[in-house]
C-alpha cells in the first residue's frame, strides 16, 4: 500500500518535472527541474531495491552533471529569448514522432512476454538479505565485470582529457610567470655595461 | 490501489523517453536543453534496466545501468565543453550555426 503510493508520487513528480525541463523558458529553471527529476528517479531506484544505483544517481547526476549544466548555463551569456523564436514550428512534427514512438512502445510492452526458461539463465541472482545491494554489485563488478569496469574508467579519463583540451586556451598578451626562464637568466642577459664618456651622457 | 509491477515502471520509462524525444523537437535551437533531453532519455533507459533487474532478480541490469551512467556523464562533459568552445567562437549557441562542416 505504502509502496504503491510512493511509486505514484515519485512517478507523477518525475513526469511533471521532466515536462517542465523541456518547456521552461529559462534554462536555469530547466536545470533545476532536471535535478528534481534525478532525485525522483533515485527514489524510484531505492523503491526497486537498487540503492547503490539510486545513490550514484543522486551523487553523480545531481552533484556533478546537473551542476555542470548549471555552471555552463550561467557562464554563457546567451540570448535565451531569441532561441525560442520559431520553436513552435516543430511542435506538430515532434508530437507525431513522440506519439508514434509511444504507441510503438505500448505495442511492444503488450506483446512482450519473457522467453521460455528465461528464469533459468539468471547470471547473478539477487539473493535474500545476507548481502547488501552495494556488496552484491561490488562482488560482481570486481570479478566478472572487471574489464568493462576498467574500460568505463578509461572512458571517463578520455572524457576528462577531451573536455580540458577543448576548453583550454592560451590568451595572447597575458604575461605569466615562467619560472624556468627566470632561473635560466644569466647576468649578461639582464645587465648591460656601457662605457660612458665624461660629460657626454648615454 | 493497483499493485506496482514491472509494467508500471516500463510505462513510466516510455513516457519519460518520449518526453525526451519531444524536448529535442521543442527546443530545436537550444543546444543546452537538447543535451538535457538526452539526459532524460538516458534516465528512462536506466529506469528500464533497473526495473527489469528487479523484476528478474538479476543484478546484471544494475551493473549495466552503472555503465550507462558513466557514458552519460562523459557525454555531458564533452558536450558542454564543445558548447563552451562553440560559444567562444560564435557568441551564440544556435544549432543552425553548426552547419559549417557540411560537405
Amino acid at each position: 500500500m505504502i509502496a504503491e503510493a510512493v511509486f505514484y508520487i515519485f512517478a507523477c513528480i518525475l513526469i511533471f518535472s521532466s515536462l517542465l525541463v523541456i518547456t521552461a523558458r529559462n534554462p536555469v529553471h530547466s536545470v533545476l527541474f532536471l535535478i528534481l527529476c534525478f532525485f525522483n528517479a533515485a527514489g524510484l531506484f531505492v523503491l526497486l531495491g537498487a540503492e547503490f544505483i539510486g545513490m550514484i544517481l543522486a551523487i553523480v547526476y545531481v552533484g556533478a552533471v546537473a551542476v555542470l549544466f548549471l555552471f555552463v548555463v550561467m557562464m554563457l551569456d546567451v540570448d535565451f529569448v531569441g532561441l525560442r523564436k520559431g520553436a513552435m514550428q516543430y511542435v506538430p512534427l515532434g508530437l507525431v514522432v513522440g506519439g508514434l514512438l509511444l504507441v510503438e512502445l505500448g505495442f511492444l510492452y503488450f506483446a512482450w512476454k519473457p522467453a521460455e526458461g528465461a528464469a533459468l539463465t539468471l547470471a547473478a541472482e539477487i539473493t535474500g538479505e545476507e548481502k547488501s545491494n552495494t556488496h552484491a554489485i561490488g562482488s560482481i563488478i570486481y570479478t566478472q565485470y572487471i574489464l568493462p569496469f576498467q574500460v568505463s574508467g578509461l572512458v571517463l579519463l578520455v572524457a576528462m582529457i577531451g573536455a580540458i583540451t577543448l576548453t583550454l586556451r592560451h590568451r595572447p598578451g597575458v604575461r605569466r610567470q615562467n619560472i624556468s626562464k627566470q632561473i635560466r637568466t644569466q647576468p649578461q642577459d639582464a645587465v648591460e655595461l656601457v662605457k660612458v664618456e665624461t660629460g657626454a651622457g648615454v | 490501489m493497483v499493485e506496482v509491477v514491472l509494467f508500471h515502471y516500463l510505462t513510466l520509462a516510455a513516457i519519460l523517453f518520449v518526453i525526451g524525444v519531444f524536448g529535442i523537437f521543442l527546443n530545436r535551437k537550444n543546444i543546452i536543453v537538447i543535451l538535457m533531453s538526452i539526459e532524460l532519455m538516458l534516465l528512462a533507459v536506466n529506469i528500464n534496466f533497473v526495473a527489469f533487474s528487479a523484476h528478474h532478480g538479476d543484478l546484471h541490469g544494475q551493473v549495466f545501468s552503472m555503465f550507462i551512467l558513466t557514458v552519460a556523464a562523459a557525454e555531458a562533459a564533452i558536450g558542454l565543453a564543445i558548447l563552451v568552445t562553440f560559444f567562444r567562437n560564435k557568441g551564440q549557441i544556435l544549432v543552425d550555426d553548426l552547419s559549417e562542416l557540411k560537405g
